[in-house]
């Protein structure tokens, strides 16, 4: 607590003066250390595995002593550097080897790879929170938080988990003192495990998996459990209803959910999440949602069933607050309430990943992944050209932009939509969704079966589609950022008579 | 009886993993590993531990928790096995589904929070007897069956060749398979809808 404080009086100045300039730093420093990280990871790579495992990515590096026949720093390889260490430039090149021998483990890399995500599944939940209030404010037409921190409040969440770490945490009498302590457990420890499959970019994963997209939707699955069993071991009737509507909403639109993530896995033929993203490598245009009408359609449907998966507005029934107190988590206080949010908002993350992955192209930019190569020669340096060629044509980068603007796209649904009934969830998914995606199914496979014919006028039709579907998703994408300059250029303005005229004293 | 569930699906999963991929990353438990004979008898242990509370437990709600433990446990020997789709849908179909269902029925048909299980004595002895004859059929099977392993796990391609061994020369009980899911469906609908 004392050491939080006194970072927090010695950085507090300049975070309030320079705002942004920190953010933007920030931005770029994390995105240079996570492609540092994976140009050294590369680089072992090559040594211990040789230069296929790299992507045929043949490069004479100083890194001698990473070769596999050489597995430990004995004295006289020590003696051998320092004997080799003439010039400034060699000293660093001994300085790398030394820094980077450890990483030839493969359990020392795992633990690194295993820090990053344990990294991202606290930040991200953490800065959507505050998004959210952000936005839920500013659709409202107040301000959200604005004090903790400086800059519109940024560190808001950090104070409010250290908030709820020195909370009293209340176990009711009546509960289930054992499964109430043991339900957060269960809601976070999947949504973290989904992060295990997710790829950010074609090499940027922690365990490629042939079956990740299974994978993820089965650990995001097994989140259900935590929070019945919360409903059920917090031994009151709100928590109970709460519970029972998780079940039932999660249960049904599971279905609904796999079904039309089976539409790209038809079109692509695999259900390696890595080899899905690469097959949309060739620009906006050859993304699944844009080939293939079935697989728009699919997409669309697919975010529907993912918003009520993650218990979202309109599908928010298990926390109704104006309905059942907080529904499922009434009874928690403390920081097992936030383990509950954590895992919300992790799952939100894991399902936006998912949609760009599978739908709209994953970590490739709208430029064609090919064009790569002639900035490859244009530059001549490999680490130049992996640098322009990650920002320019596809990279973590794009994957993380694509994210942010679905989480944005639930924030926002969330605060402009009203709650729907229970019958009404399970009407749009028994009978609309279900029929509406069974039909896409078989629509894909006979549309992957038709693609193979060599007719000309079926290439003719397909083409045209395809440009049309294309079209659609330009404009859409071209009419976001329209919309929101719109909107920073009117942020003075009210929101419009209807809530002026509604105001006290109007 | 839980217990020799387990045991069969360690032999089911063994069988399975010739079939399926594996991760083209090194992994931290190479085979054969000092870390990988330590994560093996931990997650069987586990898995033991769990179906003895499932038979323990009085509470229905919790016994479904150790089933979930148990489940959850096998799933994880199906992943050390390298059969990554078995393990994967064992999570979506046993952890995600059936369990949610089984706590669902608990919830909805329950009077009290407590709900407690008591068995009678003739079940016990009944449930012991099958438990019995299950575990000598079983180890008979096990000691009488040549195993052949293969030293080599079967790489990349896995996936595809289970999806094509599925539609073609499995078709026929790979379809009677869905039929009789079809036809449970409809039973069910029928029995759940409501007197016009």
């Amino acid at each position: 607590m004392q050491i939080a404080l006194l970072v927090y009086q010695v950085a507090g100045p300049f975070v309030r003066r320079f705002p942004g300039m920190i953010l933007l730093s920030a931005v770029v420093a994390s995105c240079f250390l996570v492609w540092i990280h994976a140009l050294v990871f590369a680089y072992v790579d090559i040594h211990i595995l040789g230069p296929a495992a790299a992507g045929g990515l043949a490069v004479a590096s100083p890194f001698s002593i990473l070769s596999p026949s050489t597995w430990g720093l004995t004295p006289s390889m020590i003696a051998g550097l320092l004997e080799k260490a003439g010039g400034i430039g060699a000293s660093l090149s001994a300085l790398l080897q030394y820094l980077f021998w450890p990483l030839q483990f493969s359990i020392v890399r795992d633990l690194v790879g295993l820090g990053a995500i344990m990294g991202l599944f606290n930040i991200i939940p953490m800065y959507t929170i505050w998004w959210e209030r952000k936005v839920a404010g500013r659709i409202q037409s107040r301000l959200g938080p604005m004090r903790v921190g400086g800059w519109h409040g940024w560190s808001q969440s950090l104070a409010d988990g250290i908030k709820l770490l020195l909370k009293e945490d209340l176990i009711p009498k009546g509960a289930d003192s054992v499964l109430f302590r043991l339900a957060p457990y269960l809601a976070i420890i999947p949504s973290a495990l989904a992060f295990v499959a997710l790829p950010f970019g074609s090499t940027y994963v922690f365990r490629e998996l042939d079956v990740a997209l299974v994978f993820t939707l089965g650990v995001l699955g097994i989140e259900v459990i935590g929070v019945i069993l919360a409903g059920w071991a917090s031994n009151n009737k709100w928590s109970v209803y709460g519970a029972m509507r998780e079940a039932c909403q999660m249960v049904s639109y599971e279905i609904p959910m796999g079904m039309a993530l089976l539409v790209p896995v038809i079109a692509v033929g695999s259900l390696s999440l890595r080899a899905i993203g690469d097959a949309q490598s060739g620009g906006w245009f050859t993304w699944l949602a844009f080939t293939n009408p079935f697989a728009f359609v699919a997409f669309v449907s697919y975010f529907i069933a993912s918003l009520a998966s993650c218990k979202r507005a309109p599908f928010d029934l298990p926390e109704a607050e104006s309905e059942l107190v907080a529904g499922f988590h009434t009874e928690y206080s403390g920081i097992r309430w936030s383990f509950f949010f954590f895992a919300e908002y992790a799952a939100m993350f894991v399902v936006s990943g998912l949609a760009a992955i599978l739908f709209l192209g994953g970590w490739h930019s709208p430029l064609p992944m090919s064009w790569g190569e002639s900035v490859r020669q244009w530059c001549g340096s490999e680490v130049m050209a992996r640098g322009i060629n990650g920002v320019l044509f596809g990279g973590p980068i794009w994957f993380l932009l694509k994210c942010v603007f679905f989480l944005y796209v639930q924030i926002w649904l969330r605060w402009t939509l009203p709650r729907i009934r229970i019958d009404q969830v399970l009407y749009g998914c028994v009978q609309v969704l279900l029929p509406l995606t069974m039909l896409l199914v078989l629509g894909a496979t006979l549309w992957v079966w038709a693609s193979t014919s060599t007719n000309a006028g079926w290439a003719a039709f397909s083409g045209v589609v395809n440009v049309g579907l294309g079209i659609i998703g330009a404009i859409f994408a071209l009419m976001f950022p329209a919309i929101a300059a719109y909107g920073f250029y009117h942020r003075r303005r009210l929101v419009g008579n209807l809530v002026v005229d509604a105001l006290p004293g109007s | 009886m839980m217990s020799v569930f387990a045991n069969l699906s360690v032999c089911l999963s063994t069988l399975a993993s010739e079939g399926s991929g594996v991760s083209d990353v090194p992994s931290a438990a190479a085979p054969g590993g000092l870390l990988e004979w330590l994560l093996f008898n931990l997650v069987a242990g586990g898995v033991v531990a769990s179906v003895i509370g499932v038979c323990v437990t009085k509470n229905i709600v919790r016994m479904a928790v150790w089933l979930f433990v148990a489940l959850g446990s096998v799933s994880l020997l199906y992943f050390m096995l390298a059969a990554n789709f078995l393990a994967a849908i064992q999570l979506i179909v046993y952890a995600g589904g059936t369990l949610v269902l089984l706590i669902f029925g608990v919830m909805l048909t329950s009077k009290s929070p407590w709900v407690r299980w008591e068995s009678r004595p003739i079940e016990i002895v009944a449930a012991a007897g099958v438990c019995v004859a299950l575990a000598v059929g079983l180890c008979l099977l096990l000691v009488r069956t040549t195993w052949s392993s293969t030293e080599q796990l079967v790489p990349g391609a896995a996936m595809k060749t289970l999806g094509e061994r599925l539609l073609t020369t499995y078709l026929v009980p790979f379809e009677v398979a869905g039929v009789l899911l079809m036809i449970v469906m409809v039973g069910a609908a029928h029995l759940a809808r409501q007197e016009e």
